[in-house]
């Protein structure tokens, strides 16, 4: 038992030491600022990963550079976050600053008045030349009220470029092609974009894939083509998975996120390649929440974050477009690798031939029907 | 069970084949968990065993992983939040714990069997139920994302281990004891750490050890009621999982093992300690 | 007892002259309060932090406040409508609806009535939410076909039905469809069409899941436990480590162990295709699909059936096996009758242990279990985290808890949940 007590002692002292070194915070010294708001910690969520990343070099870095008093910390659960949004605000309990939202699902948090409105001209910087923000933006990226638009992203597809001998992906038909192409494919775990593929490797003209969605017969047709490969499939859930998946040769071909992709491809020298053949362009930006505490500071921020230059220098570390149009000449090379980043971007003109615009209008209004439909299609 | 000499052949197969069969189950039962160890010193981002591995190179290993886990500041982050959570949430678990079962082995105690059931019921209870209630409650009273919230959700989940290992060691415990004390002129208090204390501590000590384990491993409690700012180790590996999956993870779970090792062999002492005390079994 | 001597008549008196059993029984009385007041603490804490939380969401199954708070000038409209009269609401009913609609897209509480009447109804979610557009210019009279022409579902008496049957405070429309029923327009029960039947499938699944881990644990856990009581003390007591370490290692740590181990270009794979039993194209599914579900979950619960098993076995005396065989009883047929029946106690008590956890299971299922693989827990996370259907995920939590409860009441039954034991 003395041992015994000997060594409890022992435990608690490191343990006592371990609670005493962590808990030391460090002290910041510098004052509250005019431009920067009075020093706090704000929590930022977003996607994590590659795209974390990016946000963190190009906004969040240079922010707390010049506001030593303001702390960014990262909460990388932006996939789930309209519903902890929603729990938070219906709390009266928000401990969120600023979070990082599909267009569709910030459509939902602006109605449902989980979201701060703002107003682009009188929030947001006007670009170099002085064109107010709400004409600098690409036409209808302020989806909502709410939204505050920072990249055009595209979900499209990237294989193993040692899985099929010579032969090139080159089509969405041949996504769905088991007998030229077999293998695993990894698709994300949603009813958006995978039915559109669907429907479009089964002869649809992509200009009428939503009109075709309205039917039943036209969902029956996506769903049973989705079927003819669902268990070759492995469904994710997190933008970092699909380019692991590829990777580590679990699958052959995957869904992704272009950014996600080019990261794998071009930064860490995977044997993948891309197929551009209708990626969907979607849109992804930021909302404040109701009733966030530190909601002077969150809007000085942005101010900065999302200015023609920081827009622009994202692109600098993942291959997203900006979501202005006077940032795009601004878009040069790759921070570490000094490559040209233009070639790389979804909308540059060699991969953009043939693209699906995610109709934002229309899945914020259907996705939830299609989510309960579609979860008991993959459950069975 | 051993063999006697006389036995006939296909008895003697049996006898063989039994053991063979269980050698095979205890490979399943503790196989996976020394497989990550060699894994966590891939010194590629794979989790498969090279040739390089295989053959022994150098060259094959690397501790890069553990490099990786104690400077990241993820993870360190979650080192720090598992501890100080598992702490308070065990000394809570621990302190209520230990009230409620003196009170509940009392033979005086009414609906001895009802307030039992009720007190265990945070381990029976589907770990996602509870966990969305807390979700919604907490949030609702503004404990969601906080630490305090989580010590107490895990409080909330080790309490039945400390009430049934402390009432385990109150079996048998003669209350003729704290009687003779109280009639010797022992004020209360004294006969509680004169007497009482002494024989549950090793219970008090095992089920506070269950309690920081519950709450050390515990993670769908930690992803609803907690946020990034309380994310512990698991919190840390379950999105990690999902996302990247690098032997970092491994390299934790390594660690992790380890801790558990140490554990079990402080819980085990505990226990043959406190049936010597109470004459349950011979030394 | 030094009253005796005083109280030779009448009843017994203790010294300040009470009767000695009101003494006796107030200071019982006492000793009971005493027991009580010490558990005081935990039962308040449990209550209020556990108990309570569950209570809580459990009350959102049958919550049902969007229609009457969001939409009160409808509902006050609707009271004189007869849903089976087989005619629209009148225009009073409308203009109620669009100042609702107006009033909502005011206080943005619109979404939250449109979201909640789509669960019943596919599309109505877009019908309020693009009817309020409209509605703000909607200023004067005839409201009726003013929202007939923003959009024709105004029209369709099943919306107005709708409408009125959800207009209550409670509903049971969320315990509809954890069964995969609804209501029929004319407020009668019916199934729900085949493509969004689920749950049921989804709780058959779980049990029968459950059933077989727990079937795979019996007849794994069996021969450890048999092993370990029959064998010498200081055998055992080492192989009781190779049992209680994966018992006391965090659950991720081996979910993340048999990731490593079932993957196709993981442990397992690699070994098959080396020693040639498996192609390099042909590997292994294991992991994302059943079979991942099946081998992580019985090695994560094996030990909740060996532990019971072997304290069970470890009090029969091996002489009863030796008296059977003595008198003449095969080595089987002596395991069969005499020892196997004096084990069942401890089998129960481990299958419903390990049934009751394998039904919650959450994480295993979530990182192995792919989509064949995942269990009716991983609906209802979904539920409160994705598709945010609170209340279809409360209905569903019910029914698993429901089931849970009535398992463990008779796990009580049968063990005591005084005797439960760990370590």
């Amino acid at each position: 038992m003395k041992d015994l007590l000997k060594k409890g002692t022992a435990l608690s002292a490191v343990v006592a030491g371990c609670v005493l070194a962590f808990s030391a915070t460090t002290t910041t010294t510098a004052s509250a600022d005019e431009a920067c708001g009075a020093d706090v910690t704000m929590t930022y969520v977003s996607w994590g990963g590659a795209y974390s990343a990016s946000q963190q070099k190009a906004y969040h870095d240079p922010w707390m550079a010049k506001c030593p008093g303001i702390k960014i910390v990262n909460d990388d659960s932006a996939s789930e976050g309209l519903a902890k949004l929603r729990a938070q605000v219906e709390a009266g309990n928000v401990t969120w600053d600023l979070v990082d939202m599909e267009a569709a699902q910030a459509v939902t948090a602006c109605e449902e008045g989980l979201a701060e409105e703002i107003d682009p001209d009188t929030h947001l910087a006007p670009a170099p030349d002085g064109t107010p923000a709400s004409k600098d933006f690409f036409d209808g990226f302020f989806v909502s009220e709410c939204y505050i638009p920072q990249i055009v992203y595209s979900t499209t597809f990237g294989y193993r470029t040692d899985a099929f001998g010579d032969k090139k992906l080159s089509s969405i038909a041949d996504v769905f092609d088991l007998e030229a192409f077999p293998g695993k494919r990894a698709l994300e775990k949603r009813p958006d974009g995978n039915l559109e593929w669907a429907l479009i490797a089964d002869g649809v003209p992509a200009s009428d894939v939503y009109d075709v969605l309205e039917t039943e017969e036209g969902v029956a047709r996506a769903f049973n083509k989705l079927a003819t490969i669902k268990d070759q499939v492995i469904w994710w859930t997190k933008g970092a998975q699909p380019p692991q998946l590829l990777a580590d040769g679990e699958v052959v071909i995957a869904s992704a996120y272009n950014g996600r992709l080019f990261s794998a491809i071009v930064e860490k020298n995977q044997p993948i390649a891309m197929m551009w053949q209708w990626q969907v362009f979607a849109i992804d930006g930021w909302v404040i929440p109701k009733g966030t505490k530190n909601k002077d500071q969150v809007l000085k921020y942005l101010r900065f974050a999302t200015d023609t230059q920081r827009l622009a220098d994202q692109a600098k570390y993942i291959s997203y477009g900006p979501a202005r149009k006077s940032s795009a000449p601004l878009v040069g090379k790759h921070a570490d690798l000094g490559i040209d980043m233009g070639p790389h971007m979804p909308t540059a003109p060699e991969n953009a031939k043939e693209t699906l615009l995610y109709n934002t209008d229309w899945w914020a209004d259907n996705r939830e029907s299609f989510d309960e439909r579609f979860n008991a299609w993959l459950a069975k | 069970m051993a063999l006697p000499a006389h036995v006939e052949p296909l008895e003697r197969f049996w006898y063989y084949a039994f053991r063979v069969i269980c050698a095979l189950i205890f490979i399943f039962l503790i196989g996976p968990i020394l497989v990550i160890i060699p894994l966590s010193f891939n010194a590629i981002p794979y989790f498969s065993f090279t040739p390089e591995m295989l053959s022994f190179d150098p060259a094959g290993y690397s501790t890069k992983w553990y490099k990786d886990f104690f400077t990241n500041p993820n993870w360190q982050g979650g080192v720090r939040n598992s501890f100080i959570i598992a702490f308070f949430a065990t000394i809570l678990s621990a302190s209520l714990g230990t009230l409620a079962a003196l009170g509940l082995s009392r033979p005086e105690m009414p609906f001895q069997k009802t307030f039992m059931a009720l007190l265990i019921s945070p381990m029976i209870v589907p770990l996602i139920i509870s966990a969305a209630g807390m979700y919604f409650f907490y949030s609702d009273i503004g404990l969601a994302s906080t630490h305090l919230g989580v010590i107490i959700a895990h409080a909330a989940l080790g309490t039945p281990f400390v009430v049934i290992t402390v009432t385990a060691t109150l079996t048998g415990f003669d209350h003729s004891l704290t009687r003779a004390a109280a009639s010797l002129g022992a004020p209360p208090h004294t006969v509680f750490f004169k007497v009482i204390m002494p024989l549950i501590l090793p219970g008090i000590i095992s089920g506070g050890l269950f309690a920081f384990i519950t709450s050390f491993d515990e993670v769908v409690v930690v992803l609803f009621v907690g946020s990034y700012e309380q994310r512990t180790i698991p919190w840390q590996m379950f999105s990690g999982i999902r996302e990247q999956i690098s032997p970092t993870i491994l390299a934790v779970a390594t660690i992790l093992v380890m801790i558990s090792i140490c554990l079990l062999a402080t819980v085990e002492l505990l226990r043959r300690r406190s049936e010597r005390l109470r004459g349950l079994s011979p030394a | 007892m030094t009253d005796g001597t005083v109280a030779n008549e009448g009843p017994l008196v203790t010294s300040d002259g009470r009767p000695l059993k009101q003494s006796l029984q107030a200071a019982l009385k006492q000793k009971r309060r005493q027991a009580f007041m010490l558990t005081v603490p935990l039962l308040a804490f449990i209550f209020i932090f556990f108990i309570v939380p569950i209570i809580a969401m459990l009350w959102r199954s049958v919550e049902n406040p969007e229609v009457p708070n969001y939409l009160p000038n409808t509902v006050a409209a609707l009271q004189s409508w007869d849903e089976a009269s087989g005619v629209l609401p009148g225009e009073d009913v409308y203009a109620a609806m669009v100042k609702d609609l107006q009033i909502g897209r005011e206080n943005r509480t619109i979404g939250k009535v449109g979201r909640r009447l789509n669960y019943e109804i596919p599309g109505m979610s877009s019908l309020f939410k693009g009817s309020s557009r409209k509605a703000k210019n909607m200023t004067e009279a005839p409201f009726k076909d003013a929202l007939i022409k923003a959009s024709k579902k105004w029209e369709k008496l099943d919306v107005w039905q709708l409408i009125k049957r959800e207009s209550g405070d409670l509903t049971a429309s969320y315990y509809l469809s954890a069964m995969d029923l609804r209501f029929t327009p004319d407020g009668s029960v019916a199934a729900q069409p085949e493509n969004r039947q689920i749950y049921i499938f989804l709780f058959q699944r779980t049990l029968i899941m459950s059933v077989v881990i727990t079937g795979l644990c019996i007849l794994l856990g069996f021969p450890i436990a048999y092993l370990l009581a029959t064998i010498p003390m200081r055998y055992a007591g080492l192989l009781m480590i190779l049992v209680l370490l994966p018992f006391w290692t965090s659950l991720l740590v081996r979910t993340t162990a048999w990731i490593a181990l079932l993957q196709s270009q993981g442990v397992i794979n690699d070994l098959l295709v080396a020693i040639g039993v498996v192609s390099d194209d042909g590997r292994l599914q294991l992991i994302h699909n059943k079979t991942g579900t099946f081998i992580a979950m019985t090695h994560i619960l094996l030990p909740f059936m060996i532990l019971p098993l072997y304290s069970v076995m470890k009090t029969i005396p091996p002489s009863y096996m030796r008296a059977a065989r003595s008198m003449g009883a095969t080595q089987w047929w002596a395991f069969y009758k005499v020892y196997f029946p004096l084990t069942l106690s401890g089998i129960g008590a481990g299958t419903i242990l390990v049934f009751i956890l394998s039904i919650g299971f959450y994480i295993t299922p979530a990182l192995v279990g792919g989509t064949s693989g995942t269990l009716i827990s991983n609906f209802i996370a979904n539920h409160v985290s994705v598709t945010l259907n609170w209340g279809l995920a409360a209905a569903l939590g019910t029914m698993l808890l429901a089931l849970v409860l009535v398992l463990y009441l008779i796990y009580d039954k049968i063990v005591g949940v005084d005797n439960m034991k760990m370590g």
